[in-house]
């Protein structure tokens, strides 16, 4: 098992520590619902060193990867973000990424823990005969994120990086705590907050630092217990739940993704066109359960009276914003509208449960 | 690891215990169990009269990460359920061993009992 630089701090604040994507990782210090809580009312502090960090760098990088990805990167100004994905020939998922602009000829691609080797080795494969390379710097970077409406006062001391115009998915160079940082505006919680990518060796200065400078505002360490339940609130997929290789980004909802427009082939083009023309054949809703219980991943979801599934659940969990049981699922499109009564097999009970519109939360503005 | 582990109870290898009340016994997770767990989010319950074996599934305690069965420790019949749990099923991890209690049953036969593990060798099972 692979560990972070932050291993020992975690230890040391006494985190739960489990196997996850093949690295030790906290997935709670004192609690699901209270580090849920602190992040939606003030902040938490997340290790997410474990994720991959691509850099791609050459004269035709932006090229290189439009090819390789479904979005545009080239599109993106200089210190600017985008979510995209990496699709196969046949369109489905190999993995959701966010991608970076850093410079006029180098992108930073983070992909998910679980899929680094797979994304670099298939963005190795795609890059070739572009002038481009990949350096896959994912052991060589910390990742430290602060998120929830007290993030901005936390970090803005630390930093001289000015947080208050960074926009919503931009990226700026600067230090934070004294160490040489990427800070970029993005997450995966629905609340505003940061990212800082720092040096291995450096993790647990910022992480440290963050913690200490967000005492006063109660800010905690949060795990990836909190952070799954965070997402789900906010309506966001996660690889291996609600994206994966059988799942085309229409399917999924995130059709927009696609940037047909752009000049030149892409990988998968042909089959995503096809699969748009075709219409999706499931599609991604939200649940709310009406009755006891909580519909979890991979139970099965019914039309009310019929025997056989029409659907499966994707992730469920207790909300703890709103202490009601949510979920998303596939379904038919013809039971996709927000206010189809379904019904989830929860163990041997069939309990009813209500397409609702995603997200389940949106932060207040 | 400092755990609580009652004397007075009788322990399952699935971290159930019982405390034996004339023919009548309790039923409740122990703490080690519940701190496992972490926030218990839902409990859920057998219906009262339900005769169940000795290991038999007659409950489910769900966590926000976790799905977990409840095994009864001994065969008998359930005379009465905490329904405080439906409401607050936070009790389960706040006091396991009190208002965390889960049903009451008749024991059907009281040699049951000799499978169950006392609190030293509870202790032992779970490294406390």
């Amino acid at each position: 098992m692979q560990a972070t630089a932050l291993l020992e701090r975690h230890r040391a604040l006494g985190a739960r520590l489990v196997e996850f994507a093949g690295w030790e990782m906290p997935v709670q210090y004192r609690g699901i619902i209270e580090e849920h809580r602190a992040v939606r009312q003030r902040a938490g502090v997340f290790d997410l060193s474990h994720m991959g960090e691509l850099h791609v760098t050459g004269r035709a990088a932006g090229a290189a990867l439009a090819y390789a990805l479904a979005t545009d990167p080239p599109s993106l100004a200089i210190g600017r973000a985008h979510y995209s994905m990496i699709c196969a020939p046949d369109g489905g998922v190999i993995d959701d990424l966010i991608v970076y602009r850093l410079a006029e000829d180098h992108f930073l691609v983070v992909a998910n823990a679980g899929n680094r080797a797979v994304v670099a080795d298939e963005l190795r494969a795609r890059l070739a005969g572009f002038d481009a390379a990949l350096d896959d710097a994912s052991l060589r970077t910390s990742l430290v994120a602060i998120q929830g409406p007290r993030a901005l006062k936390v970090l803005a001391p630390l930093t001289g990086v000015d947080l208050a115009s960074l926009r919503y998915y931009a990226i700026a160079e600067g230090r934070v705590a004294g160490v040489p940082a990427l800070v970029a505006r993005t997450g995966y919680t629905g609340e505003d907050g940061f990212e800082c990518f720092v040096a291995w060796d450096e993790g647990p200065a910022v992480f440290d630092a963050l913690l200490s400078a967000g005492a006063p505002e109660e800010v905690q360490p949060v795990g990836l217990g909190a952070r799954d339940t965070l997402r789900l609130e906010a309506g966001m997929p996660l690889y291996g739940n609600e994206l994966g290789r059988d799942t085309t980004p229409f399917d999924a909802g995130l059709g927009r993704v696609v940037k047909f427009a752009k000049p030149g082939d892409f990988v998968g083009r042909a089959a995503l066109a096809a699969a748009q023309e075709r219409g999706r054949s499931k599609a991604l809703v939200g649940l709310i359960v009406r009755g006891r219980g909580i519909a979890r991943h991979g139970y099965p979801v019914h039309e009310p009276g019929a025997e056989a599934a029409c659907g499966t659940v994707t992730s469920g969990t207790q909300s703890p914003t709103l202490g009601e049981p949510i979920a998303m699922a596939y379904v038919p499109p013809r039971a996709a509208d927000a206010g189809t009564m379904l019904e989830v097999a929860i163990r041997e009970t069939r309990v009813p449960a209500e397409v609702v519109a995603l997200p389940f939360y949106r932060r207040p503005a | 690891m400092n755990v609580d582990v009652r004397e007075d109870l009788l322990y399952t290898d699935e971290h159930e215990w019982l405390r034996v009340e004339g023919e009548t016994g309790v039923v409740g997770i122990t703490a080690f169990a519940a701190e496992q767990l972490g926030d218990v989010v839902f409990v859920e319950l057998p219906q009262v009269g339900r005769t169940l074996e000795r290991a038999e599934t007659f409950g489910v305690v769900e966590s926000v990460k976790a799905v977990s069965d409840l095994f009864s420790p001994v065969a008998g019949q359930v005379l009465e359920v905490n329904t405080e749990l439906v409401s607050r099923p936070e009790l389960l991890d706040s006091d396991p061993y009190g208002a965390g209690w889960i049903v009451r049953l008749r024991i059907a036969d009281e040699g049951a009992t000799t499978e169950l593990k006392d609190a030293a060798a509870y202790r032992a099972l779970i490294g406390a």
